[in-house]
């Protein structure tokens, strides 16, 4: 699904991404934790191509293609979604009309005609309740004055929606109390699936209680220095990075 | 022969069979007196419009240019300007859609405006098209019906005196700026609208059912009055960008609401803003003020301008009446080498009386634009209230916006809130749609529309939909 091969990225000439590798093959989900700063949101960045980062070395696969010859919506289309650490407010335009052009945008790559209103209506309403979120939430505008919690939970309604193959969710449970926690994870583990993979970042072991990963690596100073399976997750929890880090350093 | 007695000589031949040769539908370049009297004589005028018009023209002669906006043109030589021409025969016309140019029907395309509406914007002939007369009486026996009288201000000079000599210039003096004294002896033609006491106007007024009628562009004066208790909604322009020859508009529109009345004014302006390096586009010169004299009255203006290279605009509220209610939303969108300066005016005489402005700049390309608004309270509007709220919004690095807001408060009971922003479109806003698989154009598209809501949802409802379209085709092109 993605291969990531040996993948250098600078800002302003500071390197960030030192040489890192990360496969993810269909089906699996898998969590990146790692120190704050550590490169982790600037990988998801840089696979979903935004701006102001200069890839020096490597590459980026999604499903056999050069996603770095990509535009940013074509990334999209193609099935790559990204959970924002810091979902973007914009004023005065609904959520919902953000929801239909985007899964509208989505159709019309697969050559399928616009959704019709009250089949489109029916599938949001749907996806709204699974989520535990009040359809007023559709008529306010994209994520302005919502709380951290509700942010989070309307960038996985925007996934449940638009059904992508690959999601990237970077902090998606940080901000959220017990219950959020809880339909979040729902709403993620409702989209598992064989043909579909998941990657988390995360800083805390609990979101890993509710979406239990295949795979955990740790990125540090822009390389993945360690992996393992979920019980990694316990040990960092416990002892912190400081071992891997000089682990890795031997 | 010296060439300066050549050039008397000429300019006297021209002068005399200028003046006798009513016949011709075209005024030569320059302003006179005669040029004056013909444009009255064409319109067949009465003698006291006429003297009104050269007593404009005497007042004009000693004014000067206002050079206080901040905007930068080459002088206009008033002297090297037609001040009339009359409407194209249908001759002269394209015969059909065939004929126009083919770039004005795909932005009319995207503009989503009807075939049979497109045909008529270009300036095709309209009898070639379809017969618009009888559209244009079904409309009129139901606004007389009513009582309300619409019509073109030649026709009301004509027919209706006594209401032009009370109201005309009785809001917007004729020595008010250097453009209303030029407008006030020259003006081409425009609109009168009458609604009497009492009478709610049964539909929404259009210049769109007078568009082909007369040749207004250029020197537009339009008049409204509503008396009390009485009701309009008038909308000026169309979204589809105009085809017009004269570089230089100077409009004048005056609103007079009496008690308890109310006017809401929109308009879409788009002038031709000329090409990407802003040659050949349009200075708009517009002067509009509406007096609440009545109590309890309200006067709204909203406006869309996206069009000329030039545009000097400040709709504005003589608030005389207690708590009467003035209004100012406005959305202006400035592209390639555009300028625009414009805000409003709001003064507050009458006791109670409030105002609110809500303006949304959006600058693009290389255009520069200046938000200008005065909030003026008089010592006897005890009570006052303004809100002003005014944002704009840049796109790219190389254009300007800049605000100019002047307050003079002359009560302490007066309440006064403002508050401005000016924000880039963000990268970051950009980057999470065109995540969500938008593209990067209809991110911006749909990142400025909404940045503009709280203005387009003052439009009436089919002026909304077309002016959301025009803000995306105004904006074509400017990312990327
Ligand atoms: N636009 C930028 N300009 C300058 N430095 C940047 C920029 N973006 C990222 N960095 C730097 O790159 C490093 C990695 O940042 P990144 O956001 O990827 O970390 P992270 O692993 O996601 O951290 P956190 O756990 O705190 O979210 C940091 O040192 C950060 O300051
Ligand atoms: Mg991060």
């Amino acid at each position: 699904m993605l291969e990531v091969k040996d993948l250098r990225v600078s800002v302003e000439d500071k390197e960030i991404l030192k040489g890192l590798n990360l496969t993810i093959n269909p089906g699996e989900v898998h969590a990146i934790m790692g120190p704050n700063g550590a490169g982790k949101s600037t990988l998801s960045a840089v696979i979903a191509g935004r701006d102001g980062y200069e890839v020096t070395g490597g590459s980026i696969t999604f499903e056999g293609e050069d996603v770095l010859d990509m535009e940013i919506e074509d990334r999209a289309r193609a099935g790559l979604l990204l959970g924002f650490q810091y979902p973007v407010e914009i004023p005065g335009v609904k959520n919902v009309y953000l929801l239909k052009a985007a899964l509208n945008a989505k159709r019309e790559h697969l050559g399928l005609p616009e959704i019709e209103a009250p089949e489109f209506m029916k599938l949001v309403r749907e996806k709204l309740q699974f989520m535990k979120m009040d359809s007023s939430f559709l008529h306010r505008s994209v994520n302005e004055g919502f709380s951290g919690g509700e942010k989070k939970r309307n960038e996985i309604l925007q996934m449940l929606i638009l059904e992508p193959k690959l999601a990237l969710l970077d902090e998606i449970d940080s901000g959220l109390d017990i219950d959020a926690l809880k339909v979040v994870s729902e709403g993620v583990n409702s989209l598992r699936d064989a043909g579909r993979s998941i990657v988390m970042v995360t800083h805390y072991q609990r979101l890993l209680d509710y979406i239990v990963p295949d795979h955990i690596h740790v990125l540090s100073d822009g390389k993945i220095i360690k992996s393992g399976d979920k019980s990694l997750a316990l040990e960092l929890e416990k002892r912190g990075y400081d071992w891997v880090i000089e682990e890795a350093a031997q | 022969m010296a060439s300066q007695e050549m050039e008397q000589l000429v300019r006297r031949e021209y002068k005399q069979g200028f003046v006798t040769d009513i016949e011709s539908d075209t005024a030569p370049p320059g302003l006179n007196e005669d040029v004056i009297r013909f444009i009255s004589a064409k319109k067949e005028e009465p003698q006291w419009m006429l003297d009104w018009r050269l007593a404009a023209f005497e007042q004009w002669k000693t004014m000067a240019e206002p050079d206080w906006a901040h905007v930068d043109f080459p002088q206009v030589d008033f002297q090297a300007v037609s001040y009339y021409s009359a409407p194209k025969s249908s001759e002269d016309r394209p015969k059909s859609l065939d004929e126009v140019d083919p770039k004005l029907l795909e932005t009319y395309e995207k503009l989503g405006i009807p075939l049979h509406e497109r045909a008529a914007l270009a300036g095709v002939a309209m009898d070639m098209v379809f017969d618009s007369v009888s559209v244009t009486t079904t409309f009129k026996e139901q606004l007389g019906e009513a009582g309300v009288i619409f019509c073109s201000i030649s026709e009301a000079i004509r027919e209706y005196p006594d209401l032009i000599k009370q109201y005309l210039g009785s809001v917007v003096p004729v020595a008010d700026n250097f453009y209303t004294a030029l407008n006030s002896a020259v003006f081409s033609d425009g609109s009168f609208v009458f609604v009497p006491k009492g009478v709610t106007c049964p539909m929404e007024l259009s210049t769109y059912f007078r568009i082909n009628a007369e040749n207004t562009g250029q020197f537009e004066r339009t008049l409204i009055i509503c008396e009390d208790n009485a009701q309009v909604s008038y909308l000026e322009g169309c979204t589809a960008p105009m085809r017009d020859e004269n570089q230089l508009h100077a409009a004048v529109v005056e609103l007079v609401a009496l008690e308890n009345a109310d006017i809401k004014y929109s308009t879409v302006q788009n002038w031709y803003p000329g090409d990407e390096e802003g040659k050949g586009g349009i200075y708009n010169f517009v002067t509009k003020r509406g007096e609440c004299r009545g109590d309890n009255s309200k006067i709204s203006w909203t406006q869309v301008e996206t069009g000329s290279a030039v545009t000097w605009k400040y709709p504005s509220c003589v608030l005389k009446g207690k708590n009467s209610v003035g209004e100012f939303y406005s959305v202006a969108v400035t592209n390639n080498m555009q300028q625009a300066d414009t805000g409003t005016k709001m003064i507050h005489i009458g006791e109670g009386s409030r105002s609110t402005i809500i303006s949304k700049g959006i600058s693009a390309g290389r255009s520069d634009q200046s938000y200008r608004g005065l909030v003026k309270i008089l010592p006897g509007a005890k009570g006052a209230r303004n809100f002003t709220q005014c944002d704009s919004l840049l796109i790219g690095d190389q254009c300007g916006a800049h605000t100019f807001p002047y307050q003079e408060i002359g009560n302490s009971t007066a309440q006064v809130e403002h508050e401005a922003t000016t924000s880039k479109i963000g990268e970051d806003q950009l980057f999470y749609c065109r995540q969500r698989g938008i593209s990067e154009e209809d991110a911006v598209n749909m990142i400025v529309n909404g940045f503009c809501k709280d203005v387009f949802k003052e439009l009436p409802m089919e002026f909304a939909v077309e002016a959301e379209a025009l803000l995306n085709v105004s904006l074509e092109g400017a990312v990327g």
